[in-house]
Formats: structure tokens, C-alpha cells, sequence
């Protein structure tokens, strides 16, 4: 059932014999640009290095935490710090090569649970996690995003169910801006783009009531990136 | 005089004369103006971003046709079912044959003024199906009964105390202060929804033609919620969303978010491009755009105005324009308020009834300089107002204007007319705010003032007479 289609499409096709007249004079925005827009949002820097210095400071102005790891076992460290100061009773992470590298390393954190989710599991299980474990597919200096989408990021809920959403990233995942996240994920998925992607800036906020920043509004209170070599 | 304008009447003399409401609307309202200019001022080009923003959205609307088939065909080929609505009734009809169809009891939404607009809420609650708003704002005004006050902060106007007495009014918790507890006790509420809802409903910001997706901009993660955990999920969205490039929201993405809350980005930005797909753990099964016309079509078809289709809803006019701050949101008695809402109502809903929504307006122009988009906005106000008086001229106007052009037409005329004016404001107390005033909307509230004893021309021909 596709209802009005081709009456719409009439109405649109009729409404648009008369052309409307330009307010600006075109800007070069043609069909194969590729986001000539660029040069005029926010400045980023070329290299790597400026790219994560500027990450840092998005994530502090978003409230997220965020921590570059030397190697797997800080990461791993951290985690347990995390753990062990929030009361985590329950972890829920899924499967991906940085995961498996960090997580079985919290076997040993005592009282702690692992979930690890897959097709079929449990949205109640999940809802009732502490914290999250998921990897993504960039971040994005300029804005001090973290894109998730449903296959890097273990579907749609792990990133956004639990209290406290953590983020392991490799150094190579940095990129500039959204475009070039775009760009990424575009020659990742040759095949099609996964169902779901998000950037996700900072955790989760409502300023609805009286303009007052309040974070935790439906998403998790807590995001933190953590950023290995 | 029409039922609505005496609506509009009745109420902006009511909501004006709440002077501590407007005061506490007037500071939130400048506070995200002020956090607006901070981050634009971080763009290296603010106004290039504007000049590329409107193009590309004149490039979309324009093409409209074209683009929409794009997405149908890109979306449709990953499992997507869409649905062309040419009406509200056709939109609420579609929605609740799902909802039948599939045995659905309860219904969790995220925010969509597409669904204020067709009132989908009172039809899916009439046929018994259990409806709850997420996002914080909109729950709070779902409680209150009332309509969102501002399309993008629904419950802006409302303080603290108010919201805590209507959550221990309809929810039975202990009164507090904190809206971080308020914030809370909605969290912990909406939490269960999300998890026994069969069905998610939201809006969309963005439908973007290549890749066949549709964008959602957030901050709270109850849009994220509402489309992951539902099995079924239905995007209620505005043909005139439409961008040509996933690309384009490199750009978009960033300007929404400033031109609207001041954030370099919002918390969530998704990109939906079909349900659950082989390979992927979650998500709904089926996913169902309802593409709405209602109306649309009609200011398309109108190429002096047709740039208000590029409106990406930011909410920014309403910020900055002195007659929201003064009336607030409910007075306009329209789904979408403010400067953009008085110049696409006339056309959704019929300009003789809305056309005082143009007069309602000081044309200072905020609006069209604050536009992302660069929208003419004060301009298509102008419009309106031509339209209407051209469509249904008003009789005694016409005298009026009839009147006026003969006396400025004729220099001997105008000079007797400024000669005789200090005479008649003299007559003028006998006859004041009484139904043969002929100013008295003015005097009601204000003193007319004083016509001077003696023209510019007078003066002129004095004070040279005098020099030489």
C-alpha cells in the first residue's frame, strides 16, 4: 500500500512548472560536489595529533570522558577503576576484535557480570546493566562525536540502554568532521550502510525544564571514550 | 470577524497582560540566543554556511519529485515501506491500520509536530491504544493537556514548581525542586514504555534521497529508544525534508544544531536507513515512512514563498521575535508558532482565517536574519498580507486607501487636510474609544499623539524665508 504516491507526486510535478527565483546566487552546490561546505563550519586541524588534542576538549565541554590508553591493560585498568568507584554489578558488551581484547580482562573485577549481547538477547537483561562496552565506527574532532552504528556498535540498544556508555577507539579512527565520518563508514559498508547510525556527543541531556542542563534524560548519565594506539 | 481572530484576540490580550510569565519566557529565550552567537561564532564562515545551506535546500525542494523517488526506491530495497499521505486523515488512517493490523496495545513517541499537526495522538487514543510522549517536554505537555508552547522547547514556559505539582498530580510522586529529580522520575517512568511498546512513532528532521535514510536530531536518547526497542517503528515525516546527500548533513547536523540550541552538535544524531537487517542483533522488524503532504504542496506551488519549504524547523525565528516574547507560544493557535508558523499556516490552513497571524508582526526582520536557511521570512509576511487584501478586500479599507491616495496625490489637498487635522483632534476626546473613534484600537491602550500645529512644509517655507 503505497497510498497518494502518484497523486503527490502530480500535485509536486504541477507545482513546480513555475520556478522559484534564487535568493543568493548559487554557491556551487552541484550534484558530484563533495560537501564543498567544509572550509566554513569550525576548523579542525590536518593532523592526527591536533585532531585528538581537539577531541579532548569538545569531550570536555560535552561532559564526556574521555582518556587516551598507552596500551590494552590501561584501558582494562580504567575500567576496573570505573567498576569498582560506580558499584557496576552488571557490564553488557559485544563481540569485535577491541572488545575482546578488553574485556575478558574484567573477569577478574569481583561481584562483576559480563552480558554479552547477540541476536535474541534479552532487553530487560540489558536494561538492567550498568554500563555498556561498545566500539564504533569514528570520531569526530570537530564536533567531539563518537558514531556508533548497529554493526560496530553491538545494534541499536547497547549504546543507549545502560547507565554508562563506554567507547574503546583506536587512534586511526579519528577523523576531521562528519563529512569525512560519512566518507568512512561509505567505504566500510561498499554493500549498504548498516541500518543504524548515530553520533552520539556526549551522554544523553534534557535542558526542558527552566533552561537547566540535566544530564541522563533517557540515554545513559555517563559516556566515556577510551583511546587506544 | 471569525471565530479565530477572536480567539487570537481574546488571548494575546490575555497572555500579554501576564507580564511575569513573559519576563521568565524573555530570559530563556535570550539565554539560547546568547549561546546561539557563541557558537557561531566558532563557524569560519557563518554566513557562506547560510548561502550553502539555502542552496541546498533549494536544490532539493525544487526537485522535490525527483528526490523523493530516490529515497522510495533506495529505502524500499532495504525492507523500508512508505507511504504517501496526501492528508491528515489519510496519515492517522495509515498509522492506526497499522496498529490493528498488528495487534498493537501500546505506543511509545518521540517528538513530531507532524503528529501535533494531523492530531494523531486523540485519534490513536480514541480507538483505546495506550499513547505516551517521550521526550521530556512533550511528556509534560501530554500530562498538562496542552499543546507544545514552542515547537522546539514544548514546555519552555513552564517553572519548576508547576511541572513538580502536575507529576504529583498525575503521577503521585513527592513534590521537589530539582529538575534534575523531575528529569528523573520522567526517566524512570518512560523506561518501562520503551521496553513494552509494540510500536515506536517519531518525526524525522531529514529525508536524505541518496542513501534512502531518514535523520533524527535529539538530546534526550528517547527517539534512539523509541526506534530500537518497538518491533514496529513509523517515521511521520514532512515531504519538504528532503535533502539530496547524505553529505548534506555534514553540514546540516552542525547548523540545526546551532541556529537551534546553541550546541555545536545535539547529543544524537541518527541516521535510520531500513528495519533490522541481515546481520544486525536488534532493532525493529518493520519500519514504515508515512511521507505527509497535507498542504505542502499548495506553498510549493507558490514560487515567491516556496523558500518556507526549506525550513528545517530550529526554532531560532521564535527565539529573537518580539511578538513570541510577547504573546508566547499558545496565542498563535497554530501547530508551528512564531514568524515561520504565521507564513505557512495561511497557506495549510486557509489565509482569510489566518491572515492576522501577518499583522501580528513588527517586521523588524530578526527572523529573517537569525534563518539558517535564509528564509525571507518577514518578507513572506508582506506576502501574506498583499494575498489577503487582494483576495477578499475588506470594504471600509478600501475607502480608506481610496481616501489616502487622492488626498497624497494632491499637494492642495494634503495641505488643507494638515491645516484642518489640529481642528479635528480637537473633536476627538467627544467621540474617544467610543464605537465611532476611528483610531480606537489605538487609544485603548495608548494616547494618540498630538498632530502638529504646522506642516514640514510650512516650516520649510518659513525658515528659508527667514535665512534669505
Amino acid at each position: 500500500m503505497k497510498g497518494d504516491r502518484e497523486k503527490v507526486l502530480a500535485r509536486i510535478r504541477e507545482a513546480l512548472v513555475l520556478s522559484a527565483p534564487h535568493h543568493d546566487e548559487p554557491v556551487g552546490v552541484k550534484a558530484t560536489s563533495s560537501a564543498p561546505f567544509r572550509a566554513w563550519l569550525p576548523p579542525v586541524g590536518e593532523a592526527i595529533g591536533e585532531q585528538v588534542v581537539l577531541f579532548a576538549r569538545q569531550s570536555e565541554v560535552l561532559k564526556t570522558e574521555f582518556l587516551e590508553c598507552a596500551d590494552v591493560a590501561v584501558a582494562a585498568a580504567h575500567l576496573a577503576k570505573l567498576a569498582a568507584e560506580n558499584g557496576w554489578k552488571r557490564l553488557a558488551w559485544h563481540a569485535g576484535a577491541l572488545n575482546e581484547g578488553v574485556v575478558p580482562h574484567l573477569s577478574s573485577v569481583p561481584g562483576l557480570e559480563l552480558l554479552k549481547v547477540g541476536a535474541g538477547y534479552d532487553p530487560d537483561a540489558l536494561e538492567a546493566c550498568d554500563a555498556g562496552i561498545t566500539e564504533c565506527e569514528t570520531l569526530v574532532a570537530q564536533t567531539g562525536s563518537v558514531m556508533v552504528s548497529a554493526l560496530s556498535s553491538g545494534g541499536r540498544a547497547l549504546s543507549v540502554l545502560p547507565h554508562h556508555h563506554v567507547v574503546v577507539a583506536r587512534r586511526e579512527q579519528m577523523v576531521s568532521d562528519l563529512a569525512e565520518s560519512y566518507a568512512r563508514v561509505e567505504k566500510r559498508y561498499p554493500g549498504g550502510l548498516p541500518s543504524f547510525l548515530s553520533f552520539i556527543s556526549g551522554p544523553s541531556r534534557t535542558g526542558d525544564i527552566e533552561r537547566i542542563l540535566v544530564l541522563g534524560a533517557h540515554g545513559p548519565k555517563k559516556l566515556t571514550v577510551l583511546l587506544l594506539p | 470577524m471569525s471565530q479565530i481572530l477572536d480567539q487570537f484576540q481574546s488571548d494575546t490580550a490575555r497572555t500579554t497582560a501576564d507580564v511575569p510569565r513573559r519576563a521568565f519566557v524573555r530570559k530563556a529565550l535570550r539565554g539560547y540566543e546568547v549561546k546561539r552567537d557563541e557558537t557561531k561564532a566558532t563557524f569560519t564562515d557563518w554566513q557562506r554556511a547560510r548561502n550553502a545551506a539555502s542552496a541546498i535546500k533549494y536544490e532539493g525542494v525544487n526537485h522535490l519529485d525527483r528526490y523523493l523517488q530516490e529515497f522510495e526506491e533506495k529505502f524500499t530495497a532495504r525492507g523500508g515501506k512508505v507511504y504517501w499521505a496526501s492528508n491528515a486523515a489519510q496519515a492517522r488512517e495509515y498509522i492506526l491500520g497499522l496498529a490493528r493490523d498488528r495487534g498493537v496495545k501500546s505506543i511509545v513517541k518521540s517528538k513530531a509536530m507532524t503528529s501535533e499537526e494531523i492530531h494523531l495522538n486523540a485519534a490513536l487514543e480514541k480507538e483505546g491504544y495506550e499513547v505516551v510522549e517521550s521526550d521530556l517536554g512533550e511528556f509534560i505537555q501530554q500530562l498538562k493537556k496542552e499543546p507544545p508552547y514552542h515547537f522546539v522547547f514544548p514546555c519552555m514556559h513552564l517553572k519548576r514548581g508547576e511541572i513538580s505539582a502536575l507529576f504529583e498530580k498525575e503521577l503521585g510522586t513527592a513534590p521537589t525542586d530539582s529538575p534534575e529529580e523531575l528529569t528523573q522520575i520522567a526517566r524512570r517512568f518512560l523506561r518501562r514504555q520503551y521496553l513494552k511498546a509494540d510500536m515506536g512513532i517519531s518525526g524525522g528532521n531529514f529525508i536524505v534521497a541518496d542513501r534512502g535514510v531518514i535523520s533524527i536530531t535529539e538530546n534526550e536518547g528517547n527517539a534512539r529508544l523509541t526506534t530500537a526497542m518497538p518491533k514496529i517503528h513509523v517515521a511521520l515525516i514532512g515531504i519538504e525534508k528532503i535533502l539530496p546527500r547524505m553529505e548534506d548533513l555534514a553540514l546540516f547536523l552542525p547548523m540545526l544544531a546551532t541556529a537551534g540550541t546553541g550546541q555545536h552538535l545535539t547529543c544524537y544524531n541518527s541516521m535510520y536507513g531500513g528495519p533490522r537487517q541481515p546481520g544486525e542483533i536488534d532493532g525493529p522488524e518493520e519500519f514504515h515512512v508515512v511521507l505527509l503532504d497535507n498542504h505542502r504542496t499548495r506553498l510549493l506551488a507558490d514560487p515567491e514563498q516556496r523558500d518556507a519549504l526549506h525550513c528545517i524547523r530550529c526554532g531560532a525565528c521564535l527565539n529573537v521575535c518580539p511578538i513570541f516574547k510577547n504573546i508566547g507560544g499558545h496565542a498563535y493557535g497554530t501547530t508551528y508558532q512564531g514568524p515561520i508558523g504565521s507564513v505557512i499556516t495561511p497557506h495549510f490552513r486557509g489565509l482569510q482565517d489566518w491572515k492576522h497571524l501577518s499583522g501580528a508582526s513588527s517586521l523588524c526582520g530578526a527572523c529573517t536574519e537569525t534563518c539558517p536557511v535564509k528564509i525571507d521570512i518577514h518578507h513572506h509576511l508582506l506576502r501574506n498580507r498583499r494575498n489577503a487584501a487582494a483576495q477578499k478586500p475588506v470594504w471600509w479599507e478600501r475607502i480608506v486607501w481610496f481616501g489616502y491616495v487622492q488626498t497624497m496625490t494632491r499637494p492642495w489637498l494634503l495641505r488643507i487636510a494638515t491645516k484642518l487635522a489640529p481642528f479635528a483632534q480637537k473633536l476627538h476626546p467627544l467621540v474617544l474609544g467610543g464605537v465611532f473613534d476611528p483610531v480606537r484600537a489605538w487609544t485603548k491602550s495608548r494616547e494618540f499623539p498630538e498632530v502638529a500645529g504646522e506642516s514640514f512644509h510650512d516650516w520649510w517655507k518659513k525658515r528659508k524665508a527667514k535665512k534669505s
